[in-house]
């Protein structure tokens, strides 16, 4: 098969736009997630009090 | 200690290589053979040394950090000094003094290198460490790679600044070292991502914070970048000389993929990893939204990519490539507004902390340089601007803004708040100073942003106006002479702001080198959980 310069622009102008669409759905449906907010809250809290000594 | 020997070999080859033919990789090659020889020494003197206790697995190995804090510091005056002499230069051209290794040309990505790499790098390096292990409340796995890639890392940074004084350069911009300088950052750039991995491997933290997902784009992106871009043949395995893989228009691609995503993933990503935890952590209060700084890192990551292409606007490449470019530049201010809205919001309640204490204020003012520069770039990128700004003193000021008002004061501001964490201090050891470095830093960047907007603007204006007859009014010239006060003025700012960094170098050595108030200096004993601002 030929690879040449109009096939590779066809295609990373339509299969391009979708799978960006799709990588930047799954990033906003992690994020919006309503059963991963305890999780990330808790995140956010925990490295604001350390002991400052690894875990054991 | 087997490495060093190594190097050394390496180095003493090279050096007799480049005896050779004269070559300029013979002076790399003694330094080569200089540096390993320096650090052997070091190793043989501790080599009688007893056992370190099994103790120390119990806390954090902070020492890489320590260091690295204090290479980066020692850099940011070098390259600053060097930029400031830049600025002169460009006023007052006989500044050169006549030699070959002081011309504009060389000095220039002397700064560039001394401050983006020597700087930026260093604190990176460093700070990564510190927050890697505090995040993942994990001991790093071993105690030789951290230092394998810090000095290594600044081996590195030393054979590109002392090639440029040379003449070594293989003249792509932020790309300048040779052939033999690229492969050893690759080798230390995978021991540092290995490390990192090796690191999270073993974390006691189930979730992995937000800033090392932050830190480990700015790895292995960098990683990715800095090997596409440096493919290249050398003309002689006994010189410096080498030539790129690519060619014309796909070597100007190439670059400014490398370019723009080296502001994104090196200039950007790392620093936000900074801001996402110290600012936090000195707040003494969690980030706004975990949920927009997740958002904001994909954003981050899928837009930057695209990006490079708005530096080639008006060229060979093909338009439906700059409009791409150009598009992503637009759609990136929503990701970048995000984390500078995010890092604000979080302030949001604290502002009395702001106003007390100018190492959060140093934090503060880098989110909204990084709102400000972020949205400028944007606009910049957008072809029809990019027609007047481009190739003008604007850039230069964009640059600038993001450089002084975004890295380097979230850098200060998160090394006046690690430092005394480290050194187990209860405060830095001059507040007045801290607060002293933040008005001179400030001062500093908006007479340097300011100037330069006015000079590029003018410039770019001049060198479009035409007259009746159809022809340019002005000559290439009458716009230098118009430039010149602007060009005294950056001087000026980028000389406090070198002053505001040698008062944080004072500030920082005192704090080191003062007695801790605390009883027993050695102890792991736990920091107060919310250190208070100082005054």
């Amino acid at each position: 098969m030929n690879i040449d310069h109009h096939m590779l622009v066809g295609f990373a102008k339509s299969f391009g736009l979708f799978y960006l669409l799709a990588m930047a759905a799954a990033a906003l449906l992690y994020a919006c997630w309503p059963a991963n907010k305890k999780r990330f809250d808790k995140a956010a809290r925990d490295i604001i009090e350390d002991e400052d000594k690894p875990w054991r | 200690m087997a490495i060093l020997v190594v190097l050394a070999a390496v180095g003493l080859a090279m050096a007799a290589a480049g005896a050779g033919r004269a070559d300029p990789m013979q002076t790399h090659g003694f330094i080569v053979l200089l540096f390993s020889l320096g650090f052997l020494c070091v190793l043989l003197n501790g080599y009688f040394a007893p056992e370190p206790s099994e103790t120390r697995l119990e806390s954090y190995y902070d020492d890489p950090s320590k260091a690295g804090i204090v290479i980066a510091m020692a850099w940011a005056v070098f390259a600053m000094f060097i930029g400031d002499w830049v600025a002169w230069l460009l006023a007052f051209p006989d500044l050169t003094f006549d030699a070959a290794w002081s011309s504009f040309g060389r000095l220039r990505p002397v700064h560039t290198t001394g401050i983006i790499f020597g700087f930026g790098g260093n604190a990176l390096i460093a700070t990564s460490f510190h927050v890697m292990q505090r995040t993942s409340r994990a001991r790093m796995p071993d105690q030789f790679s951290p230092w394998f890639v810090l000095i290594g890392y600044n081996l590195f940074c030393l054979l590109a600044v002392t090639g440029y004084f040379m003449g070594i350069t293989q003249s792509k911009e932020y790309a300048e070292p040779e052939w033999y300088a690229d492969i050893w950052l690759v080798i230390v750039w995978v021991t540092y991502l290995l490390l990192y991995l090796r690191t999270l491997a073993r974390r006691k933290e189930p979730h992995i914070y937000v800033a090392n997902w932050y830190y480990l784009a700015f790895i292995l992106v960098v990683a990715i970048l800095h090997i596409v871009n440096n493919l290249a043949v050398p003309a002689s395995f006994a010189g410096a000389k080498s030539y790129s893989a690519f060619s014309g228009v796909q070597d100007a691609m190439t670059q400014w993929w490398y370019g723009h995503n080296a502001v994104a993933f090196f200039l950007t990503a790392g620093f936000l990893g900074m801001l996402y935890y110290y600012l936090p952590k000195r707040a003494g209060r969690p980030i706004y939204s975990y949920r927009m700084s997740i958002i904001g890192f994909w954003g981050i990551t899928f837009f930057y990519m695209w990006a490079g292409s708005h530096h080639l606007h008006y060229t060979a490449l093909p338009q439906w490539v700059q409009t791409l470019g150009m598009t992503f530049s637009v759609m990136l201010l929503v990701p970048s507004w995000i984390a500078a809205a995010n890092a604000l919001l979080t302030l949001n309640g604290a502002w009395h902390k702001v106003r007390d204490d100018a190492t959060l204020r140093f934090m503060m003012m880098a989110a909204v340089f990084y709102g400000l520069s972020t949205f400028e770039g944007s606009f910049m990128a957008i072809r029809s601007v990019n027609a007047l700004s481009h190739y003008t003193d604007w850039t230069i000021g964009h640059v600038h803004a993001g450089a002084m008002g975004w890295v380097a004061l979230i850098t200060f501001g998160s090394i006046y708040a690690v430092v005394p964490w480290l050194w187990k201090r209860e405060r830095m050891y001059s507040p007045a100073l801290v607060e002293v470095h933040f008005w001179l830093a400030l001062a500093g960047t908006l007479i340097y942003v300011f100037a330069m907007w006015n000079s590029g603007i003018i410039q770019g204006l001049m060198w479009r106006t035409y007259n009746d007859s159809g022809t340019l009014t002005y000559s290439f010239l009458d716009s230098m002479v118009a430039m010149h006060p602007y060009y005294v003025a950056r001087a000026i700012g980028g000389l406090l702001f070198l002053i505001g960094a040698i008062v944080g170098c004072y500030n920082i050595w005192m704090t080191i080198h003062r007695p801790s108030g605390a009883p027993a200096p050695s102890d792991d004993a736990p920091l107060p959980a919310n250190l208070q601002p100082a005054e």
